[in-house]
């Protein structure tokens, strides 16, 4: 129980050094922390596989192209738009609202023993597989087409239109 | 777990470390022999009979020299480059067995330190790390060069990790399971992967190059376009440490495709050896073939290295998306039509 509070606290702590962080890259690194807080949280859940694909694609593939592309677009203090004051506002309003929204949601769910699990063994890959490929199979064929189409629909953005041949 | 074991686990953890960075070590005086031998030279000779005691020469010099550090670069994350780095490569050994149940007076040893159900995956989860510490370093640096160097190094690693996962799905396909321990045991005697997967393992030993940054992947600190990569403003010991994580990278991918394919510590005719040595020295001598395994692999990648020229960029990735990823997915079809056939037909 210390442990999940300790990590818990550290997970909050990075996540707030995410956004309160004034260089983008730093921002980038503490959100790398917090998502490695995240595979121990998995962990402390007993679901080894989430806690390591979590470490692989998030930690090790989304957030590498992430700093990728920061350190390309190299921002700095000039080429940062400076927004109005309304803006500012309505972005404080807005995301006060989601809070409360989410606290209030949350409240009305009933909240289940983090600590104690049902059944210590459903995180494990063998039982994971089981479930995914029997009982949830058509959403996860379903989420897989989605993914394809996604990551063709990308591609077909990227691509450079064929210029018309020169007369 | 019992005391034994655990005092056990920790003897083991302080030695396969000390063995990772000794044969890491010895890997650069080899590789400057091995090289010398290519290039019909003597290689290093001064320190030491034969030149043994060059590695040691050569840390002590890292050690001495001067250490630098850049005025405009961001001085908490320059460290923590070379020590994430270096961190990574070392990690990566835990789940490695490296020889079969050990018996001394009366208890049984694993020689594994931690045998987790998902071992492949965290095999790949330090590998995927290993990419930040180059990626910090060169940003850190705050050096044109630098940044290239992290940027090759992100994409070129990105890449290749996704034919490398495709290449291990077949292989699981045919075990059944992520745990090393288990894949190590299957190989039993001559039964190793590789007669299964050869395919399997080609893509997977062209992206272990391509992962650990040696030639002809060896892009990030190409010298010839970017002075020296990632590492152009590292000195002393801070370069010590990238120039050594590339050796203990070497040492460990050796050790992860010698167990996957090259049947771990599994050679012909174990039992019979076993059955005259009983059950104390022939795992030794299992963990002394693995060994052997793992250095003729570690020359191997220096053999590459000194015969094939680096590729230019645009190659490299067309290698790695147009041909590796493609034959990988082949090859997952292939392994699935061929083991449900002959699963059919009663084999």
């Amino acid at each position: 129980m210390i442990t999940f509070y300790f990590i818990a606290f550290l997970s909050i702590f990075f996540s707030i050094l995410v956004i309160s962080a004034k260089n983008p890259v730093h921002s980038i690194l503490y959100l790398i922390l917090t998502f490695f807080t995240f595979t121990i949280h998995y962990i402390l859940l007993n679901a080894q596989f989430l806690a390591i694909v979590n470490f692989i694609v998030y930690m090790g593939a989304i957030l590498v192209l992430f700093l990728y592309t920061l350190m390309l677009i190299n921002l700095n203090k000039d080429s940062e738009p400076v927004k109005p004051f309304m803006v500012k506002l309505a972005g404080v309003v807005g995301g006060g609202i989601l809070a409360v929204a989410i606290a209030s949601s949350l409240k009305l769910l009933g909240t289940s023993n983090p600590v104690l699990l049902q059944n210590p063994d459903l995180g494990l890959v063998k039982n994971l597989g089981k479930v995914l490929f029997d009982e949830f199979l058509l959403p996860f064929e379903v989420s897989s087409v989605l993914l394809l189409s996604a990551m063709v629909g990308a591609v077909l953005l990227a691509t450079k239109e064929k210029e018309p041949k020169a007369a | 777990m019992e005391t034994p074991q655990l005092i056990f686990s920790i003897v083991l953890i302080v030695v396969i470390f000390l063995i990772s960075l000794v044969v890491a070590m010895y890997s650069t005086y080899a590789e400057r022999k091995v090289a010398a031998f290519f290039q019909d030279r003597i290689g290093p000779n001064r320190a030491g009979p034969w030149g043994i005691l060059q590695p040691l020469a050569d840390g002590g010099k890292m050690f001495l020299k001067e250490e630098i550090i850049p005025t405009n670069a961001t001085g908490f994350l320059f460290i923590v480059g070379p020590s994430l780095a270096i961190l990574t490569a070392c990690i990566g050994s835990a789940v490695i067995p490296w020889g079969s149940a050990i018996q001394i007076g009366g208890h049984t040893f694993d020689l594994q330190v931690t045998d987790i159900n998902v071992g492949i995956l965290y095999i790949f989860g330090v590998v995927s790390l290993g990419v930040y510490g180059i990626m910090i370093g060169g940003w850190a640096s705050n050096n044109k060069y630098s940044l290239l160097g992290a940027i090759r190094a992100a994409s070129q690693n990105i890449s290749y990790e996704i034919s490398m996962g495709l290449s291990i799905i077949a292989l699981l396909m045919l075990t059944g399971t992520l745990s090393l321990k288990e894949i190590a045991e299957q190989q039993h005697s001559w039964h190793w992967n590789v007669i299964r997967q050869p395919l399997g393992f080609l893509l997977f030993l062209v992206c272990a190059f391509a992962e650990t940054n040696r030639s002809p992947f060896d892009l990030p600190e190409c010298e010839t376009e970017l002075v020296g990569g990632y590492h152009t403003e590292y000195s002393s010991m801070k370069l010590g440490f990238y120039l050594f994580a590339e050796y203990i990278n070497m040492f460990i991918s050796s050790a992860v495709m010698a167990t996957l394919y090259w049947g771990g510590y599994n050679y012909p005719g174990m039992d019979w050896v076993a059955a005259h040595t009983g059950p104390t020295v022939a795992p030794i001598i299992g963990v002394v073939v693995l060994f052997a395994k793992i250095f003729f692999s570690i020359f191997f990648f220096m053999w590459v290295r000194w015969t094939i020229p680096r590729f230019r960029y645009d190659q490299l990735m067309d290698l790695g998306w147009k041909i590796l990823i493609p034959l990988a997915i082949a090859n997952i079809v292939l392994t699935g039509v061929g083991s449900t056939l002959l699963t059919h037909f009663g084999y």
